[in-house]
């Protein structure tokens, strides 16, 4: 048994898996599936300030190795989340993180410092890079001003341990890191989706209802290995990889480019016990090839 | 309802038509309790281009070999694939997903469940036990042509079996919604399963008649267990989930008829 622990920050996580804002709802739908509290942290759903009933029907397209999404941030609102949502998940042992979402700094902020206020919610994930919502998302993260504008606003308001969820859409997602770095974010997470598009050719129109979506699922894992190799080698913080991993060997890649932790998304869609999967699979490898600890391979083909 | 991922083993492809067939799948252990118009997911291992696992109606429980029926329409490459299972196989399963049919109040209630195409499938379990509860329901029962009506013998053996075809190839010509046991009896509740256009014209007649309606949706889906918010339907409670809020629906609930 290798030393499985992991720090994001101050954030001390049992394993370094963790579970992607968006497919893996608040925890408790997978509870029959997988003991939830045997994960390195969970980062539910989207949250936004007001409410938002996101994008028309339909939502998603299958793709080659992955699927396109638009859901567009459906969420019942942070006054929600604190209310009905938090009260079931208050005692899932594991660190429960809310994936953030705004429209402006200020909504970012606000939403930011309610959440500040309860208890056993020891991070959050701000989403600075959703590519599916006209008003803010993914506008803030492609730009290392807007990048800073959101994480200097909220960081003023709250306390915790801070992580940005970064765009692929950009042409230098090392930049925007460090922007986020210099105005106090405590970890970045990367990548969200990556804008696509699919059609069908019978009906002459997108499979999506606004037309593009984020592309996620093993299609975009190179790419996703790639930034965070860049970004890893670019700031100081701890940095958590996401993007198409369905396997332990998929995770450990994240790790050798430089990923403290990672991120399961889409994989919980076709094996809702994946999680569980890869962090044993990840615990045996550690085994197999005499390390004992995550640590030793974190950025190991940082060279 | 507690839900399982399993790996069942098909113990029979029967292929109806050149479109359809129907899957038996069996366990070593006893299946879990199911309820009629839940749905499983079931992952696609045969086909490299089908990612997502494919959401199917539990058409029957068969509790005496203890095996569950997936009636299956091979229209892409991962219902293709699906249809073309050797028997022995394993098929990865999450199940039961979903909320099923409101089941009858009393033996007395007069019940028509409408199906049409592969929406049939739910309904031969909704029969089934209702039929156990004791209650014999109606089925009305669609399809383009006599080929694709499917799994009749089955239906025949819990209730009476209504049926039209587009082509007037068997029962009476037309849709559903035009049968003539809709003006000779009288119902207490309709449930219905099948191409959208026709639960739409089925929750109008439903609704212009007076008669509480139910209808199972099967928008498009990736995780079946609302977390990943894909295959909403819009209704009186804004966008809710089909695999977790539904896929029954009464009709009430839903924006159809506005």
């Amino acid at each position: 048994m290798a030393e499985l622990k992991v720090k994001i920050n101050n954030l001390e996580l049992k394993n370094p898996v963790m579970t992607a804002s968006g497919t893996f709802g608040y925890g408790i739908e997978f509870a029959d599936f997988i003991p939830l509290d045997g994960l390195g942290g969970i980062i539910v759903k989207g949250t936004t300030l007001r409410p938002r009933e996101g994008n028309d029907y339909p939502r998603m397209a299958e793709t080659a190795s992955g699927m396109l999404n638009c859901v567009g941030l459906q969420n019942k609102g942070v006054d929600y989340f604190c209310e009905h949502i938090y009260p079931q998940i208050k005692d899932i042992d594991t660190n429960m993180i809310v994936n953030v979402s705004g429209s402006s700094p200020d909504d970012y902020a606000e939403c930011a410092s309610r959440i500040d206020a309860l208890d056993r919610i020891p991070a959050i994930e701000l989403n600075i890079s959703c590519p599916n919502v006209h008003d803010g998302g993914m506008a803030f993260g492609v730009t290392c001003a807007g990048a800073a504008s959101v994480v200097r606003a909220v960081r003023r308001r709250y306390s915790k341990t801070l992580i940005v969820k970064l765009s692929p859409n950009v042409t230098d997602v090392a930049d925007i890191a460090r922007a986020c770095e210099a105005e106090g974010a405590d970890s970045v997470s990367l990548i969200n989706t990556l804008m696509g598009m699919s059609i069908d050719i019978e009906r002459r129109c997108s499979r999506l209802s606004i037309g593009t979506g984020g592309l996620s699922g093993p299609a975009v894992k190179p790419v996703a290995v790639r930034m965070v190799w860049q970004v890893a080698r670019a700031v100081g913080i701890p940095v958590i990889g996401l993007g198409g991993i369905m396997t332990a060997a998929d995770a450990i890649e994240f790790i050798m480019a430089g990923a403290t932790a990672v991120q399961i998304g889409t994989a919980n869609f076709i094996d809702p016990t994946v999680t569980i999967k890869v962090r044993d699979g990840i615990d045996s490898w550690l085994d197999a090839h005499g390390c004992r600890s995550v640590a030793e391979i974190i950025g190991a083909a940082c060279h | 309802m507690k839900k399982y991922v399993l790996d069942l083993t098909v113990s029979a492809v029967e292929r109806i038509n050149e479109k359809y067939v129907l899957i038996r799948l069996a366990d070593d252990k006893p299946l879990p309790d199911m309820l009629p118009g839940q749905f499983v997911e079931v992952r696609v291992d045969n086909s490299p281009t089908t990612f997502l696992r494919r959401p199917i109606s539990i058409s029957f429980v068969d509790r005496s070999r203890n095996e569950l029926w997936l009636l299956v329409a091979a229209i892409g490459d991962g219902t293709r694939a699906m249809a073309s299972l050797a028997v022995g196989s394993r098929l990865n399963c999450l199940l039961p997903l979903g909320n099923g049919f409101t089941m009858p109040s009393s033996a007395s209630e007069r019940v028509l469940l409408v199906g049409g195409g592969v929406g049939v499938a739910p309904l031969l379990y909704m029969g089934a036990e209702m039929r156990r509860c004791g209650c014999e329901p109606t089925f009305l029962l669609g399809a383009r042509r006599s080929a694709d009506l499917l799994l009749l013998d089955h239906f025949r053996r819990y209730g009476r079996v209504f049926v039209t075809t587009e082509d007037g190839s068997a029962g009476e010509r037309g849709f559903v919604t035009n049968h003539s046991v809709l003006q000779s009896e009288h119902f207490d509740r309709i449930q219905t399963c099948g191409p959208k256009p026709m639960m739409v014209a089925v929750a109008r007649y439903a609704a212009a008649a007076g008669i509480d309606c139910e209808a199972s949706l099967e928008n498009m889906m990736a995780c079946g267990v609302g977390a990943c918010l894909c295959c909403v339907e819009k209704t009186t409670e804004g966008n809710l989930c089909v695999c977790k809020e539904g896929p029954v629906f009464n009709i009430n609930k839903l924006l159809w008829l506005n």
